[in-house]
């Protein structure tokens, strides 16, 4: 199998279509018949990262690098970055407000998640020009 | 226990998934922010939840979980009993607070998954 690549636009305004590459992506990776533990991982893993995105920066772009042995999920915005990325590292840390918090989100528990499900992460972030996440989930065979 | 037994222990209505109630579920989990149930990734299973927005669904449907259960009876639009439906997910509606739907499943077997 070769490389694949794909890229998603992620809308910042609208919340109700927060999740969709995620779920697109997992749909290819089942497509493709990873197994069940891997997909899992790569969805939850991407699913956080989006939901960030839109409510914490204004959407961006997803690159999504598909291996048999890998799956490797960049996610670039130019949102507000971030001030304390060791806080934001805890679990329970947030910066979500009441209305992030009504809507389902705001535990502070999206990147212990995505680092506790990923092989590697990696966070780039500087205040006012944006931040970029990267993951890597192997499959474990 | 089945789907089906949740719905009853429950007196649950179902809204969608009809014919998945003979699906087998194992653990469960309640909550209303959603990373909190992220964070446990387990084998199939049920949230209980009193929120009720698309990321519902989607929460579910990346943990692979087989069914919702909305309780304190509140009644979500039809657009997300749809959304629900075409992810294959059961949707049951209860008329117990979270506290109690989640004592009632636990109580009957159902456990959590820490
Ligand atoms: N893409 C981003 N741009 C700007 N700030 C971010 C971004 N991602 C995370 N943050 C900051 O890091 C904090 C912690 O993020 P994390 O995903 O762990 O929790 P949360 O999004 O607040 O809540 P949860 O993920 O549990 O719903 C956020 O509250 C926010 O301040
Ligand atoms: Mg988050």
């Amino acid at each position: 199998m070769d490389k694949i690549h794909l890229q998603y636009n992620v809308d910042g305004e609208d919340f109700t279509l927060a999740g969709e590459a995620s779920s697109d992506v997992r749909r290819v990776l089942r497509k493709l018949g990873f197994d069940g533990d891997t997909i899992r991982r790569a969805a939850i893993c991407m699913y956080e990262g989006e939901i960030n995105m839109v409510i914490h920066a204004s959407g961006g772009v997803i690159d999504v690098y598909i291996d048999p042995d890998s799956i490797e999920i960049i996610m670039a915005d130019t949102g507000p970055g971030i001030a304390d990325i060791e806080k934001a590292w805890q679990e329970g840390y947030t910066t979500a407000s009441q209305t992030v918090r009504d809507l389902g989100f705001g535990a502070g528990m999206g990147l212990p998640n995505m680092k506790r499900y990923s092989d590697f992460i990696d966070i780039e972030t500087e205040l006012g020009k944006g931040t970029t996440v990267k993951m890597i989930i192997k499959t474990r065979s | 226990m089945r789907i089906r037994d949740v719905r009853d222990i429950l007196e649950a209505e179902v809204l969608c998934g009809e014919e998945f109630l003979d699906h087998e579920v194992t653990s469960a989990c309640g909550a209303d922010l959603m990373s909190d149930v992220l964070a446990f990734v387990k084998d199939q299973g049920i949230l209980l939840t009193g929120l009720l927005n698309l990321q519902v669904v989607r929460t579910a449907e990346m943990m692979d979980m087989s069914c919702i259960v909305i309780v304190r009876g509140k009644v979500p639009d039809e657009k997300l009993v749809d959304f629900a439906d075409s992810r294959s997910i059961v949707m049951l509606r209860t008329p117990y607070t979270m506290y109690t739907a989640c004592g009632r499943l636990y109580n009957n077997g159902l456990v959590g998954v820490e």
